[in-house]
Order: structure tokens, then sequence, then C-alpha cells
């Protein structure tokens, strides 16, 4: 139940699966250290396996809402019904599927007093894979050579054409497959092109090492609070499980560029790979937390303590100089949920999990 | 002859402000803020770091530096130096 004056903050991506897990659980996790019991979490899902939104340490209820796919209006319905049960200040949407629904939504959820602090939908368009190279160009950074495709025919002969095997085939909105030759090429193409349709990407393969740079952008040009990560440990998929605090001014001044280029608001996550040159290539921009934002609560500059100060017009607060050298290393853990918060979870989808709190 | 050119090969040592801004530890665990790598180095490595480190990127000294601390003769000493410039230089490509 909220109490007077307690901030409520409605955070998704509670999908903390362990090959690919969602940021929110990360998210809610720096709040929480940053606000104590001062804050209400509302957890938002998909899925009432979701294992965030049975964490009560937490998550102080959770709801499921309806997929992105289902459309705008759908979602607002949604989101206003939970609103009129929790009385959300703010939302924090962590995943790349419904920003572009909830970015356009957030004029209408700032009506009912749901405030947020996004990119807008142009600004979304702008960095996605298919754009990202002439977004690089314009902000002066380096970037892979990509071609977008729309048959499978292209990789008859490439090498000839200038693209030589191993290649990257990515879709337009998630997936990357290395292709070392043709036939991996054909198999890559059909999947992506069945799951997300045309065009497909393909990129040459840059090989080095991968580092990603977590920051929010004030919306008129500004980087704020960057954190610098170097993977030490990737899973099948190649995510992070294990990373380390890095500081390099070449790689955040990439990062400032792009940023300014925007003119970016709110959270952003910029994937490079450092080239055998030393080169940042700039492979992607996730338009959200990353899933190991919780390192930057690990350095003294929760990003998303300091993404819900702007959210609030509030000041923001000091962040700690760069602090290179600090780990992270996840592992799997198991959350015990009863029976009857499942239940609620799937029946009614919500549950007041403080209410089962010890 | 340059300093840095021994037994008749070149020996190329990463830039100097890459080897200034290693953290090194008495344990010899050296870490690099940059480029997040890290790797251990034995007494005499972290001894030659830090030499470079304070004095500079002269291996004839770093060279007559190991040969006090360590009661090494020259010859060995310049062998050793060489073959760490050269472990140096492959870990900061």
């Amino acid at each position: 139940m909220k109490r007077d004056n307690q901030l409520t903050v409605a955070i998704t991506g509670m999908n903390a699966v362990p090959d690919n897990p969602g940021a929110g659980l990360a998210v809610a996790r720096c709040l929480r250290e940053a606000y104590g019991e001062s804050i209400r979490i509302v957890g938002l899902g998909y899925d009432a396996l979701d294992p965030g939104l049975h964490r009560r340490e937490y998550c102080d209820s959770a709801h499921l809402l309806s997929y992105p796919g289902s459309g705008s209006d759908t979602l607002f319905a949604r989101l206003s019904e939970i609103h009129d049960a929790e009385h959300i200040d703010v939302l924090i949407p962590c995943l790349d599927a419904e920003l572009p629904l909830i970015a356009g939504l957030a004029p209408k959820l700032a009506e009912i007093g749901v405030r947020s602090y996004l990119p807008s939908t142009e600004q979304l368009a702008r960095r996605a894979k298919d754009r990202l190279p002439d977004l690089a160009h314009a902000a002066g950074v380096a970037c892979p050579e990509t071609l977008a495709i729309t048959h499978a025919d292209f990789f008859r002969g490439c090498d000839k054409k200038g693209w030589p095997f191993p290649l990257v085939v990515k879709g337009v909105f998630y997936d990357a497959r290395i292709a070392a030759g043709r036939e991996e090429a054909d198999i890559a193409f059909r999947a992506i092109a069945a799951e997300w349709g045309v065009p497909v990407l393909v990129q040459r393969r840059i090989t080095g090492e991968e580092c990603n740079l977590a920051g929010v952008g004030d919306g008129t040009g500004a980087l704020l609070g960057e954190v610098m990560m170097k993977k030490r440990a990737i899973t099948g998929r190649g995510k992070a499980w294990a990373g380390i605090s890095i500081h390099d001014e070449v790689l955040a001044e990439n990062a400032r560029r792009l940023v300014a280029a925007l003119k970016w608001k709110g959270p952003i996550e910029i994937e490079v790979m450092r080239d055998s040159q030393g080169t940042y290539q700039l492979i992607e921009i996730n338009p959200r937390f990353p899933a190991w934002i919780y390192l930057s609560q690990g350095v003294g500059r929760n990003l998303p303590a300091l993404l819900l100060s702007l959210a609030l017009d509030e000041t923001p607060p000091p962040l700690a100089p760069p602090r290179p050298g600090m780990l992270f290393i996840r592992y799997a853990q198991e959350t015990i949920v009863p029976l009857s918060s499942f239940e609620t979870l799937m029946v009614e989808g919500r549950s007041a999990l403080e209410s089962e709190k010890p | 002859m340059d300093n840095n050119q021994k037994q008749g090969q070149s020996v190329d040592l990463p830039k100097a402000d890459v080897l200034t801004r290693l953290a090194l530890s008495d344990s010899g665990f050296v870490f690099d803020p940059v480029t997040g790598n890290s790797f251990t180095v034995n007494g005499s490595g972290l001894a030659i770091l830090r030499r470079l480190q304070q004095q500079g990127t002269d291996l004839a000294a770093a060279v007559a530096f190991l040969c006090e601390e360590f009661d090494v003769e020259a010859m060995a000493a310049e062998r050793d130096v060489i073959e760490f410039a050269n472990l140096l230089r492959n870990a900061f490509k």
C-alpha cells in the first residue's frame, strides 16, 4: 500500500533470465539501494514466470502487461488500469520492443500523472540498426559497413562483390548471427527474415574487445554520468556474464558525440568493439539501461537514481569520479514463489508482494 | 646506436602513456584501466615495469637497473628485458 509522500516507480523488463536478462531487476536494485523503503517499486512484466516480479526485496507489487504487439491503445489502457491501482509517479521502461510504443504514449501518460524520461520516437528511429551507419558518420564515429538485403541470393559470390566471409547477419530489430560461409548465411537469413522480416542487415565482422557504455542523455545533447564496462565473460548469446569497469576518454568522447547528434533524452547503452587498431567501432545503440546497470551503483554512479531525479525535475545526485577496476560477476539463483502469489499473477495479472514480506 | 636497439633488433615498448596508466600491485597483478585487461608479472617484471613508469622507456637504463637490483650479468638481463618488452608489446597491441 502506498504511504503518503512515498514515491512509486514502475519498471518493466523484469525478465532476469540467465542467457539474455532484461534490465528491470537491476534498475529496481539500484533504486532500492538509493532510496531504501522511501520508494515503492511496481514490477511490470509480460510473463508470470519473469523472475524479477517475484523478488520481494525489489518489487512491492507486480503486474502483467499486454504484449507490445497488441498495440498502443491496449497498452495505454492497461497502464492506466495499473496506475489507478498503484498511483505511479514515474515509469521506467527497460525493453527495446516496448520503447517505441511507450515513447509515443509518454504525453498521454504524463496527462494522467505518470512521468517518464524518454527519447522521442524520431530519436529512437535514428539509432535503429538500419540507420546506425548514417548516425555514426554524422557523429564522426567509426562503424562497420552495413548493407540491407532482401534476398539470400546476395550471399552467392558475395566475396567477389567485396563482402568476404565471415559476415554478421542481423535482424533490423533483434538477433545477430556470424556466418562463416554461404550455407550458414542462408540459414541465418531465413531464420531472421522469418522472425523479424526483411530487410535483413549484413555487416562486416569486426574482431576485438567488446566494451559497452551506459549513461543518460539530458535531451539537449549532453551525456550524463557515463559508466564504461569491458566484457570479461559472456553467455552463449554473447551477453555479459562478467565485466569490469573501465575508463577511456576516447570512448567517452565518441559517446558524447553520438548523444549530441541525437540530442538523446533518457537512458542509453552504446555497444562498441575495440578493433585491433584500437579504434572503437559502433555496433549498436540500445534505448534503455543495460542489464549490467547495477555496476553503475558499484562505481558510485547510480544511473537509475540519476534518471529518476531528472524525471522528477529534481537536482541529480552527485556522481563519483570514474572508477575503473570494479568487476561484476553474475550468478544464477532460485527464487521461492508461493503458489498463491503465482496464481494471482496468472489469473488477475497482479500480485501484491508487500503483503508477503516477513 | 639507439638505446632501444639490442642485438641488432629494434625493441619497441608500448607508449609511455600506456605504461604510466597501469595500476601495479605488489603482488604482481597489473590492471589497465582503459582496456580492462589484467595480467600478472613476476618480481623482476614488476621491477622493470615500475622502473619504466618512473624513469621512462629507456631499455638500456632498464637493463642496468636489473643488473644492479637482481645481481645478474648484463647479457642475461638484456635478454630478459628484450623478451619482456616483446611480451608487453603483444599485451598492448
